[in-house]
């Protein structure tokens, strides 16, 4: 038997994050890591977790091997549950069709007997894109309070970037009077942050008729939000006021990462109220060697330090040699840094390794934009990477031909 | 793995009160991360032992929490997995020889768990030793010897002020043991001595625990193994990697002291398919913040560093302040400092918190130690 479960969580994974380049090459969205020892799928898991929902759906579309196998039974984030728990979700394919996910709210309705099962009275629908702590269960207490059908939480976004957003207008009771999708002119600053609260058969009904309609483009954003408004249905906004951060671009991502810098950092990952949990690899407590200059950064399990590393960001297994410097940098799992190789204003991805003496980057003020190197790549002693590039292996075989011919 | 293991959580205690005043051998911190027991199980798991029973003593409960389900070391299991011995104590039996205070009478209280493994092979460690050993190498070897018992042995230098407690083992060319005795302390030199890791047939075991009953043996080195190697197969194994064995403070501090040596560290924790196993704590990341300095030092996740660090063994959550300066000191988990704080040679025990300002020093064969809790 299935026990009722009053909320059940489902979880957009597929997402490419072609904007991410390199780094969703080879895995999707959610499992790009950050922050040190996290990936960002570990920021909505975990607010699941804290925010007493213990079930989930995770939905994943675009190369799953590596966030199945992250997620595993659930167990780092305490999902693994005899009743509920963590499920990946996959396209699969049935007796009359098999499609991929179309759209956001195709993949929520191909999935609708999983959340039936457990009965809930209420649907938390999250995006797997954005690093943010919310505690959902605040914005599900002022669902209940305004006998919403559907609640949508709102992050107040600078005007200027307000047309990249989802947009809200809301009555002086936060009842939404209109929505629309990245407008050219927005009429108010209140963002959707891609959660939502929906009571189940509202959502269910919803969903089936979007499924009907063969013109939509089976999308939340693009189609509930606004059939459920024009229905005259009770949309609520839930003003969220924390860190919240769409990292879908190398610089977001970045500066994601360098919020978690300084004395008072924008976004603390020590905040023991609302722990981020991960899954973690049995490694070593860190080394730092004796001629080693570590400041302004972040540093975790398996890193040796011999160099020098300044306002970067670190994660597990990395090796910085003696000579070599890392600044203004984020630096993925089990990168090496040979002896004297410098690295600026850089974003590295995992298992690269840099040669001795090599450059990539440029110091951050004289530099074009942020440098992004692919993963499990051999740099050669001495490459010379130029700043503000995209560099995977087709650009480091260009790059090692020109210098041979030099 | 047709072996079952046997830990000893609680032996040598005496010998570091100042660390196991309230906890076990087996839940020493150690390390930055880990606790002693990671190092026995880790070696079990890691040579295909999934069956694993925890014998206990007084104080088990920071070993229990530090254990779990077992999940951390992929001991939970429906089959074998870790089973926790309670100290067998009975309702009808409780006069003062009611708690064990020898492996031997540990193991009489386990009869029970033991009748019902289904193994042939019993791996017994105690958990004051920190190695990263291949034990299905030592198992193979005991297999094709056809020993009743295989004991562990390391290749030391021993002298009368380094080896106490020390036990030595003779053995002839074939590895078999000829004679068991007390470092007596009136030569110096090489021998090799027991590391009590130790393989011993289920069924041989048995008839040991039956016959110590019977006779009234208390010592399984001493009564058994001495008395035995006559005319039973024991043998030695020789460990050859890195082992130390804590049996004072200071040898922890120097033990930890060790793992800022780079060789020391990678044959511990670098070995390939040989992690150390630990229970997760998730931790954030350690910040290093303006003004770090931090030196030849070994530091967990979790910690917030403002001031200097140097030659020191830092554990998770600790937070060294402006114009502080650790050096040659181990601070375990969770500990405090303040402002213009200087440690030199100190060991503080977890949740420590030390004011601004406070100047301490201990020194290398004497490291000054700062109880749990204590407010300095």
């Amino acid at each position: 038997m299935i026990k009722k479960k009053e909320t059940v969580a489902m979880l957009l994974a597929g997402g490419q994050g072609s904007r991410l380049h390199l780094l969703t090459e080879r895995i999707a969205k959610p499992a790009v890591p950050f922050g040190g020892k996290y990936r960002i799928i570990d920021f909505p898991l975990s607010n699941c977790i804290n925010s007493g929902i213990d079930t989930v759906g995770v939905l994943t579309q675009y190369q799953p091997l590596a966030l199945n196998e992250y997620i595993g039974n659930g167990q780092p984030w305490d999902l693994d549950r005899t009743y509920g728990g963590v499920r990946t979700l996959p396209p699969y394919q049935a007796q009359k069709r098999a499609d991929w996910y179309k759209g956001t709210a195709n993949a929520i309705y191909q999935n609708i007997h999983f959340i039936d099962k457990f009965d809930p009275d209420y649907v938390v629908i999250l995006s797997g894109d954005h690093i943010y702590k919310m505690n959902y269960a605040e914005m599900l207490e002022s669902h209940k309070k305004n006998g919403a059908d559907c609640t949508i939480a709102v992050f107040d976004v600078p005007l200027a970037e307000a047309s990249r957003f989802g947009i809200m207008t809301t009555d002086s009771e936060m009842r939404i009077t209109e929505f629309t999708e990245k407008p050219k002119e927005p009429k108010s600053t209140k963002a959707s942050m891609g959660v939502y609260v929906f009571n189940k058969d509202k959502l269910f009904s919803y969903l089936e008729a979007d499924e009907a309609d063969e013109n939509s483009s089976k999308d939340f954003g693009k189609n509930i939000i606004p059939a459920m408004l024009a229905a005259g249905e009770k949309l609520y906004a839930f003003e969220f006021s924390g860190y919240w951060k769409d990292v879908g671009t190398i610089d977001s991502l970045w500066e994601a990462n360098m919020d978690l810098l300084g004395d008072r950092p924008t976004l603390s990952l020590k905040d023991r109220e609302w722990r981020i949990l991960s899954r973690n690899d049995a490694m070593p407590p860190h080394y730092v060697g004796s001629g080693a200059v570590v400041n302004n950064s972040i540093i975790t399990e398996g890193c040796e330090i011999y160099g020098t590393v300044i306002n970067s960001v670190l994660s597990a297994g990395v090796i910085v040699e003696r000579g070599a410097v890392v600044r203004d940098s984020v630096v993925l799992g089990n990168v090496t840094l040979k002896a004297e190789s410098t690295v600026d204003y850089s974003v590295i991805d995992s298992d690269t390794v840099v040669g001795v003496n090599a450059v990539i980057g440029k110091e951050k003020v004289l530099s074009k934009g942020i440098t992004l190197v692919g993963g499990g790549l051999d740099i050669p002693d001495g490459t010379v990477i130029p700043d503000g590039v995209i560099c995977g292996s087709e650009m480091l075989a260009e790059l090692s031909a020109e210098k041979e011919g030099k | 793995m047709n072996a079952v293991g046997i830990i000893f959580s609680s032996m040598n205690e005496k010998s570091v009160y100042e660390l196991t005043k309230e906890r076990t051998m087996a839940s020493v911190p150690f390390g930055c991360r880990y606790r002693l027991i990671d190092f026995a199980l880790s070696n079990m798991v890691n040579s295909g032992i999934t069956h694993v029973g925890l014998i206990t003593h007084y104080n088990y409960q920071s070993l229990m929490d530090h254990i779990g389900s077992g999940k951390d070391w992929d001991l939970a299991r429906r089959h074998g997995g870790i089973k926790i011995l309670p100290p067998y104590i009975t309702a009808f039996a409780n006069n003062d020889n009611a708690l064990y205070s020898t492996r031997l009478e540990a193991l009489i209280s386990i009869r029970e768990f033991l009748s019902e493994c289904k193994e042939e092979l019993v791996v017994l460690s105690d958990c004051d030793t920190v190695c990263n050993l291949d034990l299905s190498d030592m198992i193979e070897q005991h297999i094709a010897s056809g020993a009743d018992v295989t004991l562990g042995v390391k290749s030391s230098y021993v002298s009368s002020d380094n080896s106490r407690d020390v036990t030595v083992i003779n053995s002839d060319e074939n590895g078999r043991v000829t004679d068991v005795a007390d470092y007596s302390g009136i030569k110096s030199g090489f021998a090799d001595i027991l590391v009590r890791i130790n393989i011993i047939g289920k069924k041989y075991l048995e008839e040991i625990i039956n016959d110590s009953i019977a006779r009234g043996y208390h010592s399984f080195t001493y009564d058994i193994i001495r008395r035995n190697c006559r005319f039973d197969d024991i043998r030695v194994y020789k460990f050859d990697s890195y082992f130390a064995a804590i049996r004072s403070i200071g040898d922890y501090y120097s033990c930890s002291m060790d793992l800022l040596d780079p060789e020391i560290r990678r044959s511990l924790f670098a070995v390939r398919n040989r992690p150390v196993f630990t229970k997760v704590r998730n931790s954030a990341p350690t910040s290093y913040m303006e003004g770090a300095i931090v030196r030849n030092s070994l530091i967990a996740d979790g910690c917030v560093i403002q001031g200097t660090v140097e030659n020191s063994i830092l554990f998770r959550g600790v937070k060294v302040g402006k114009n502080t300066h650790i050096k040659n000191s181990i601070i375990m988990q969770d500990t405090l400092t303040g402002e213009n704080v200087y440690l030199n040679c100190v060991i503080t025990d977890k949740n420590v918190v030390i004011r601004d300002g406070r100047v301490l020093s201990g020194h290398e064969t004497k490291p000054f130690f700062i109880d749990k809790g204590s407010f300095v």
